[in-house]
This record gives C-alpha cells, sequence and structure tokens, in this order.
C-alpha cells in the first residue's frame, strides 16, 4: 500500500512539475466549458446534460494523451530498470501509475463542477440525484480509459505509438454501441454489453445497476491485469 | 558474497551469456571488463532481478535470485548502464522516492540523504532540477541513488563511461573508498577504468569468462613470448636468418634494410632474457647494435588477444 502511494506520488511530482498537468487541465476546462455554456443558456433546461454528452468525446482524446506517458516514458529513458530492481511488486507500480493518471482526470472532472454551480443559481428544480450520477458514470468511464491508457503505455516506449493504440482501443469500446445495427441479432447483446456508453447512459439516466459497476470494474481490472502481465513476461524475454 | 553458477540467458536464438560461474566475496572489488556486446550488462541485469536468467543460478549472500527476489534486491544498489534518472524531479525528490520504496522515511531518510550527499559531493545540487544538473553531476546523482539505503553489494555499471578525466578519478577514488567495506562489481569496457580500481578482473568475451584474476595474475598467465626489436649495421645477412643455430633461445623473425641499417625482429619466451648472449653473438660477428627493445605483453595486449576472435580460453 505505501508502495503504491509511493509510486503514486512520484507521478503526481511529475505531472505537476512540468507543464504537462497544467496544460492538460486547462484544455480539458476550457474545452468542455465552450460546449457546455454555447447550448446551456439556449436550451433553458436545467441539467448538465450538454456536459455529460461532451466530456465522453472529449475523453477519447484526453485520456490516451494523459497516460501515454506513463509507462512508455520509463521504458524509453531507461528508469524502468531502476524501477524494477527495486524491492517493488509490478502491481504496485501499475496501480501507482494507474490512480496517478486517474487523478488528472477526476481534477479536471472537479473542474467542470462550476457549471454545476451556475446551474444551481439559474436553474430551477435541478435533479441532483441525476447529476451525481451522471458524474459517477464519467468518472468510471474516466477510469476505464485510463486504465486502457496505462495497458497501451505498457506495450511500447513510445509515447506516440501509445497514443494512437490508447486512441484506438478507446475508440473501439466507444463506439461499439453505435454499431448494434450491424451486427447479428445473436451477438447484439454481448456487444452492447461491452459498449462503455450504453452503461455510461444507464448510470447517467439516475440508475445505479450492480451490471454496470461490474461492467467498469471488471474492464478496469482486465486491463489493469494485461499491464501487469506485459511487463511481467518482459523480464524474461 | 555473489556466487553464479552456470549461468545462461538467451535473446531469442541469440546466445548473450553461455554457462558462466564465478563467485565474488565481501570487501572485493571487481571488474567485469569485456568488448560493447560481451554480455557484461545481460549478466549484471541478470544478478540485480532486472532479467531472469535461461539456465543456471544467482546466489546473492545465500539467497536464490528467482526465489528471493526482492529480498536480495534490498542489499543490492544498482547503478544502470547510461545512468537513468527522473530528469523532470528535484535531486532530494528522486532520493526520497527511492528511498520510501526501501522503507526508508522521516529521521531515517535525511540521515541517509546527508550520507550520500557527502560521500558524493552533491552539496549545491541537492534542491535543484536533475535536468539542470551537468553529467559529471547526475552520475554522481546516479551513484548516490544506488547507494541511499547502504547496501552491502554495489552493482556499478559502466560508472565512468562518458566522464571527463577529472570526474574520472573523482568517482574512482569514491568507488575505491566505498569497496573498502562493500563488495563492489563494475562493469568497463577499457581496461585503464578499472585496472587502477578494482582488485580482481574478470573478462568476458561472447558470453564466456575467458579469464579471472588479479591483474599480477592475468600477466603470470597469458603474457606470451617477448619480441625483441633490434637495429643492426654491418651484419652478414645469414649470422642474422640462422641465428637459433648458435642461440637456441633466440628465434628470428623478419628482417627489413634501408640504408644500410637492419631492422630486425627476434623473439624469445617469457621468462628468459637471452640479451648478453645476443650481445656477446653480435660482437663476435662483427654486428653494430644500435637499438635493442624488447616488447612485453601488457595487460592491454593481453585484453585485446582474449576480446578478439580466436582468443585464448582458459
Amino acid at each position: 500500500m505505501f508502495n503504491i502511494r509511493m509510486v503514486f506520488r512520484r507521478e503526481m511530482l511529475g505531472f505537476f512539475n512540468s507543464p504537462m498537468a497544467y496544460i492538460f487541465l486547462v484544455i480539458f476546462a476550457v474545452v468542455n466549458g465552450y460546449f457546455f455554456t454555447n447550448t446551456f443558456f439556449l436550451f433553458g433546461q436545467s441539467d448538465l446534460r450538454t456536459l455529460f454528452d461532451i466530456v465522453p468525446l472529449v475523453y477519447l482524446f484526453f485520456i490516451p494523451a494523459v497516460s501515454m506517458g506513463l509507462i512508455a516514458r520509463e521504458n524509453n529513458i531507461g528508469t524502468m530498470e531502476i524501477i524494477s530492481t527495486l524491492p517493488l511488486n509490478t502491481y504496485e507500480f501499475v496501480l501507482g501509475k494507474f490512480l496517478a493518471g486517474f487523478s488528472l482526470i477526476l481534477l479536471g472532472l472537479t473542474a467542470t463542477s462550476i457549471h454545476f454551480f451556475t446551474l444551481m443559481a439559474v436553474g430551477t428544480n435541478v435533479d441532483i440525484g441525476a447529476i451525481f450520477t451522471g458524474y459517477l458514470g464519467l468518472a468510471l468511464m474516466g477510469a476505464t480509459f485510463t486504465a486502457i491508457g496505462v495497458y497501451a503505455s505498457s506495450v511500447t516506449e513510445n509515447q506516440v505509438v501509445a497514443f494512437i493504440i490508447g486512441v484506438f482501443v478507446v475508440l473501439v469500446f466507444y463506439m461499439l454501441d453505435k454499431t448494434l445495427i450491424f451486427v447479428p441479432h445473436s451477438v447484439a447483446g454481448l456487444v452492447q454489453f461491452l459498449a462503455v456508453d450504453y452503461h455510461l447512459s444507464n448510470i447517467s439516466r439516475g440508475v445505479i445497476d450492480s451490471r454496470n459497476l461490474v461492467y467498469f470494474f471488471s474492464m478496469i481490472g482486465f486491463f489493469i491485469f494485461m499491464t501487469i502481465q506485459t511487463l511481467e513476461v518482459r523480464r524474461w524475454k | 558474497m555473489i556466487k553464479v553458477t552456470d549461468l545462461s540467458k538467451n535473446y531469442g536464438p541469440v546466445e548473450a551469456v553461455k554457462s558462466i560461474s564465478f563467485d565474488i566475496q565481501d570487501g572485493e572489488i571487481v571488474g567485469f571488463l569485456g568488448a560493447n556486446g560481451a554480455g557484461k550488462t545481460t549478466t549484471l541485469k541478470m544478478i540485480t532481478g532486472y532479467l531472469v536468467p535461461t539456465e543456471g543460478k544467482i546466489e546473492v549472500n545465500d539467497l536464490n535470485i528467482i526465489d528471493d527476489t526482492h529480498e536480495i534486491q534490498k542489499q543490492i544498489g544498482y547503478l544502470p548502464e547510461l545512468n537513468p534518472l527522473y530528469t523532470e524531479m528535484r535531486v532530494y525528490e528522486y532520493f526520497e522516492f527511492l528511498a520510501g520504496i526501501r522503507n526508508i522515511t522521516g529521521r531515517e531518510f535525511k540521515n541517509a540523504l546527508a550520507r550520500v550527499v557527502e560521500q558524493c559531493g552533491l552539496n549545491g545540487v541537492i534542491h535543484k532540477n536533475i535536468s539542470e544538473c551537468s553529467k559529471g553531476y547526475k552520475q554522481r546523482i546516479g551513484l548516490a541513488a544506488a547507494m541511499i539505503h547502504d547496501p552491502k553489494i554495489l552493482i556499478l555499471d559502466e560508472p565512468v563511461t562518458g566522464l571527463d578525466p577529472n570526474q574520472i578519478v573523482e568517482i574512482r577514488g569514491l568507488i575505491k573508498k566505498l569497496g573498502k567495506e562493500k563488495l563492489v562489481f563494475m562493469s568497463s569496457h577499457i581496461l585503464q577504468e578499472i585496472q587502477a580500481t578494482v582488485d580482481r578482473i574478470m573478462i568476458i568475451h561472447q558470453g564466456e569468462i575467458v579469464a579471472n584474476g588479479t591483474s599480477d595474475e592475468l600477466m603470470s598467465n597469458f603474457m606470451g613470448n617477448v619480441l625483441l626489436n633490434m637495429e643492426i649495421k654491418g651484419a652478414a645477412i645469414e649470422t642474422i636468418e640462422h641465428i637459433q643455430a648458435k642461440l637456441p633461445n633466440i628465434k628470428f623473425i623478419s628482417m627489413e634494410e634501408s640504408d644500410g641499417v637492419q631492422q630486425v625482429q627476434f623473439e624469445y619466451g617469457k621468462g628468459q632474457d637471452p640479451r648478453e648472449e645476443l650481445f656477446r653473438y653480435a660482437v663476435d660477428n662483427n654486428w653494430a647494435i644500435l637499438k635493442m627493445t624488447p616488447h612485453t605483453t601488457n595487460l592491454e595486449d593481453i585484453f585485446r588477444d582474449l576480446t578478439t576472435d580466436g582468443g585464448i580460453n582458459v
């Protein structure tokens, strides 16, 4: 546990010692704010639905960008060798990395809560419950994408390649829901269950179903497991 | 103590290390010498637990690297080749991270930090970003990072490569000082870099250990015949070419003549010195000796012989 915290802390220091985290947070806030406020006052609806629609799109590129360097960079500059020769378990290393990436996403997400306060100030009959589950869904989706990004970052030492792999895999899970009309009926149920958007929209509606939670947590678990395996196998090559 | 038995490592079809065995006792400084690609780094990576051996056994202080990887890693300080560092961190932040993983925190960390700062001379840079430090300082930061937990064993992969001569002398001095109480195993591809520092030299060539001993031992084991270069005037050619008929210890190798001066090479076995007899022979045959220089093999030649193809196997 303590080691995970040390890896996490080192990563956060790295984020904030370089301009990376600031650039990410500012652009994340600006992009989301722009698309949200653009239509918010036109529609005159007391909810954050437009925000919850735009954040997943922004995620598609931002999360792979945040996580691309997490492990690829260590492979690239050789610090992986230092890490691997410390009395540190691979899972501690990967979890620390994942939590650091996820924290940055959460921080970005927290920054969007300013729109919530705008809503409270001007709106009427705000459905606090739906907003809470909306944020919960976005956080879970962020965690899932981060896990995918960490995995993409572990298979290469080139950050650009990691980014492209990350965007691709994230995009696949995001688009699955949109391909439903093209797949045979027999597998449609499975495809829909794998689609991240399907589970997000369930949660965003205000329903916290264990099926959706199981989906998110097993996705995160799966990609973290794959990352650990990728790193372990390398020692035996 | 490090004990390596029949250690091999294959990268796919390439055999990087071929069944090597050696051991290193506490308090010894051992230099691991070999050309680039000879298998030095691979061996060190296996001892530190970064790579898993294909075959063979590594024991460090009676622990096995496969079963007790973390226990061994706690006792080893490792400076990898090319000294990778987190350049975006501050020096003390980096040490704090490494110490934290090794469970050294609070007061204990402060003491450890003071110790390595003093040992490695890092006083001025401790609050700097690592990226702002010079190459010499970076190398010392790497060394300090390997020693933050005061390990009994230090494994240094090419610790002085790329430093200027003054820095090399400094780092050498530091390693020598550390070697008084620790086991130091350091690699290099340049003989002079380690000859002055180490107690014992191991030479690896194409994945096999071809020599192992102190520099004196290596000299006496591998010293070949002595070449004698002479410049002579006025000698009859047959007295030169058939010298062995009179002096059986001396073998004629070659001769060149220019402007009446003969450049001659003779050879004699190590341990013999027939120069006096040769001098009398020269007087008898009316040679005027202008120059006579024996060329003995030095460690450099031995290293070159051993690490080029067709090297001698022990």
